[in-house]
C-alpha cells in the first residue's frame, strides 16, 4: 500500500492495567473490560497489547506478522533468514469465530538479529527498527504488527469479543494489557489499522484523531521512520521510540513534549521550568499531538495514560493494591474490579506514569 | 416500588424496561447493580424516581422531560443534554460535557466534574435549567453559556486541585456562574465579569442551595458560610467585530 497515504481519523474506546508487582493476569480481565464498551466501536476493529506472555522466549524479539497472501510469507522470511537468528516460527494459535470469516496469515516468530549483519555501530534496536519499516513498507502484503520482546499485540477487523475469541486472548498470561475497540470513520477498517500500533515495545492505543499526523510524519520521516499503516495512531507509537529510546528523554518530558503545556502556561512558569519547557517546545515542535485524544501507552517497565491538552477524549483512572487501570469510561473498570481505592480523572495533558516494580 | 436488574443487562433491554414501567405509570423505580449502561432515563417525561445502583454510562437523562434520577455513585460523561425539565441527583463524581444545550430542570452533583460543565447551557424566564456541583471543576466550565445558573461549590478538601480550571466562561454570552470562593480573573474568559453578588443573587442562591442540600443531607448555613463571587458576561456582542478587519 501506498504509505504517502494522508488522512488519519479515528475514534475509539480504550482500556488497560498494570499490576505493579508482576502479576501476570490471564486476559480474561482485559477482554471483559473491553467488552463492556462494545458500543464505542464498530466491529471495524479491535485488538490487545500484553507484556509477560513470553517467559520462555523473554530474550528474543516476537515478531508477529500478518501476511495478506501466504505466497507473501516466503518473501519476508528470506529476508529474516538472512538477517536473525529464528528461535522458533510458529502460526499464532487462533480459533475458528464466525464473525470472522477471512483473516490474513498470522504467523509469529522469535528472533536475535545476526550479529555479523550490525554494521557499525548500529544498535540491536535500531536494526529492528529498520526491519520493520523495511518489511512493511517494501514487502507488499506482510505487515510486522508486533516486534517487542516478551510481548505481543494481537489485533484484527472484529468486535473486541470476537477478536479476543479469534486470537485465544484468555490464554495469556501478561502484567501489563492494553485494548482497544475501533470507530474508523475515514481510513479504511483494515487488520493493519487496527489497535494496538507497536515498534520494539512501544504499544499505543489511542481514542480521537491525531490532526498533526502531517507535520509528524514528516518529522519522523527524517528519521528513518516508514508510516505505512493508514492511521494517524501510528505517529504516536514511532515518537515514543524517537524521544524515549533514541533521544533518551525521560517518559515525563517525552509526555510535556507530545502533550505540551499552552505557552500561556508556560509563561506563568517559574523562571527555571519556563526556559526547560520553552526548549522543549522549540526543539520538539514537529513532535507535538494536536487535536484530541486519550492514548494509553504500554512499554516494558511500565504502562502511561495522557490525553490532549484541553481534554477532547475520555480518560478514567482507578487503582486498587498493586493494580492500576485506565480506561475511557469508568464503567469498564469496575467490570473487573467493582471496588476501586480510587478513582480520579486525570487532567487534560497530565500524564498518568505507572512503573513496574523491579 | 418497582427493582430492576440490571446486572449485564444491554442498554436498550434496560431502558426499555425502564419505559414500559414508566408507561404502566410506575412512580418509584430502583434500577440494581446498573453498570455502563447508556442513555438511562433519555426521552422520559413524567413524574417517576429512578434510583439508580451502580456506575450509570453515558449520555444519562439526554432530552429528558420530568422524572428524576438519583445515582447513588459515580456517573460518566455527557449528563443531562438537552434536558428539559426533572431532576438528576448525583451523590459522587461526575464527568465531562455536562449539561449540554441543558433547557431547563436542575443537575445536582455532590462530587466533582470534569471538563466543559454547562456548555451551551440556556434558558429563557422561568424555563431555565440549573447545574450545582459540590466538588471542583476542570476547564471550560460554562463554555458558551447562553443562560441558566451554574453553582460550583468546593466543599471537600481538593487536594491541591484548583477549585474550577482554565477558560472559565469562555464564549459566554447569557446565564450567570456563582463560584463558592475567590475567582482569578486571569482564568475566565475575555467576556466574563467577576463582581460580588447582590441581594436578587443572594436569594437564587439560598433557594438553590436549599434544594441542594436537602438532597444531600448538607447544613446550608455551612455552605452559605463562605462568600461567592457571580459571573456574567460584560458584553453583549464580544466578537462583533472578529470578521469586520
Amino acid at each position: 500500500m501506498d504509505h504517502d497515504y494522508q488522512k488519519d481519523i479515528s475514534g475509539c474506546g480504550l482500556t488497560g492495567l498494570i499490576s505493579r508487582k508482576r502479576q501476570r493476569k490471564s486476559g480474561g480481565d482485559i477482554v471483559k473490560s473491553l467488552c463492556l464498551m462494545n458500543d464505542r466501536g464498530n466491529g471495524l476493529g479491535a485488538g490487545y497489547a500484553a507484556y509477560g506472555i513470553y517467559p520462555e522466549f523473554k530474550d528474543f524479539y516476537a515478531f508477529h506478522i500478518m501476511y495478506d497472501d501466504p505466497s507473501v510469507r516466503w518473501t519476508a522470511e528470506e529476508y529474516l533468514r538472512n538477517n536473525y537468528h529464528i528461535e522458533k516460527i510458529e502460526e499464532i494459535p487462533t480459533f475458528p469465530v464466525k464473525a470472522i470469516p477471512i483473516s490474513p496469515l498470522l504467523v509469529r516468530y522469535f528472533m536475535r538479529p545476526l550479529k555479523d549483519k550490525m554494521v557499525g555501530d548500529v544498535q540491536e534496536e535500531d536494526f529492528v527498527v529498520n526491519s520493520v519499516m523495511k518489511v512493511n513498507s517494501e514487502i507488499e502484503g506482510a505487515y510486522i504488527f508486533s516486534s517487542g520482546k516478551n510481548m505481543g499485540a494481537f489485533k484484527g477487523v472484529g468486535n473486541p469479543c470476537d477478536i479476543a475469541e479469534f486470537f485465544r486472548i484468555e490464554e495469556y498470561e501478561g502484567y501489563i494489557w492494553t485494548a482497544h475497540t475501533r470507530f474508523p470513520t475515514n481510513t479504511p477498517g483494515w487488520w493493519g489499522g487496527a489497535h494496538p500500533f507497536t515498534l520494539l515495545d512501544w504499544s499505543i492505543v489511542h481514542n480521537g484523531e491525531i490532526s498533526s499526523y502531517g507535520i509528524n510524519k514528516r518529522y519522523l520521516e527524517m528519521y528513518g521512520y516508514r508510516l505505512t499503516l493508514l492511521t494517524d495512531t501510528e505517529v504516536a507509537a514511532y515518537l515514543l521510540d524517537l524521544l524515549i529510546r533514541r533521544h533518551g528523554l525521560d517518559i515525563p518530558t517525552a509526555c510535556a513534549a507530545l502533550a505540551a503545556p499552552f505557552w500561556k502556561k508556560i509563561d506563568a512558569m517559574d523562571p527555571e521550568e519556563r526556559e526547560a519547557l520553552t526548549a522543549l517546545r522549540l526543539t520538539y515542535g514537529s513532535a507535538l499531538l494536536n487535536g484530541p485524544f486519550s492514548i494509553l501507552f504500554g512499554h516494558s517497565k511500565g504502562l502511561v495514560g495522557i490525553n490532549d491538552r484541553i481534554k477532547l477524549r475520555p480518560l478514567v483512572a482507578a487503582s486498587k493494591d498493586d493494580m492500576v487501570y485506565m480506561a475511557s469510561e469508568e464503567s469498564a473498570i469496575r467490570a473487573i474490579c467493582p471496588s476501586p481505592e480510587k478513582v480520579w480523572a486525570p487532567r487534560a495533558g497530565d500524564p498518568v506514569i505507572v512503573e513496574l516494580e523491579d | 416500588m418497582l427493582e430492576i436488574d440490571a446486572k449485564g443487562a444491554y442498554y436498550r433491554d434496560l431502558n426499555r424496561q425502564v419505559r414500559e414501567a414508566v408507561a404502566r405509570g410506575e412512580k418509584e423505580i430502583r434500577l440494581k447493580n446498573v453498570n455502563g449502561q447508556y442513555y438511562i432515563g433519555d426521552g422520559l417525561r413524567g413524574a417517576s424516581v429512578i434510583t439508580i445502583e451502580g456506575v450509570p454510562g453515558n449520555d444519562l437523562a439526554a432530552f429528558m422531560d420530568g422524572p428524576t434520577l438519583r445515582v447513588k455513585g459515580n456517573a460518566q460523561d455527557n449528563i443531562a443534554n438537552t434536558m428539559n425539565s426533572g431532576k438528576v441527583i448525583i451523590e459522587g463524581n461526575a464527568g465531562d460535557v455536562l449539561g449540554y444545550g441543558m433547557r431547563g430542570g436542575k443537575l445536582h452533583i455532590r462530587g466533582s466534574v470534569g471538563y466543559r460543565v454547562g456548555i451551551h447551557m440556556k434558558g429563557m424566564k422561568k424555563q431555565a435549567p440549573t447545574i450545582i456541583v459540590g466538588g471542583c471543576a476542570g476547564d471550560f466550565f460554562g463554555e458558551y453559556m447562553a443562560g441558566g445558573v451554574l453553582i460550583l461549590l468546593g466543599l471537600d478538601d481538593r487536594d491541591g486541585a484548583p477549585l474550577v480550571g482554565d477558560y472559565l466562561g469562555t464564549g459566554m454570552h447569557g446565564g450567570v456562574i456563582y463560584v463558592r470562593g475567590e475567582v482569578d480573573k486571569d482564568i475566565c474568559g475575555a467576556e466574563v465579569g467577576v463582581m460580588d453578588p447582590d441581594d436578587e443573587d443572594r436569594k437564587v442562591l439560598m433557594e438553590s442551595l436549599t434544594e441542594y442540600c436537602k438532597d444531600f443531607g448538607l447544613e446550608l448555613e455551612e455552605v452559605m458560610k463562605k462568600g461567592f463571587k457571580k459571573l456574567v458576561p460584560v458584553s453583549s456582542r464580544p466578537y462583533g467585530n472578529l470578521y469586520a478587519y
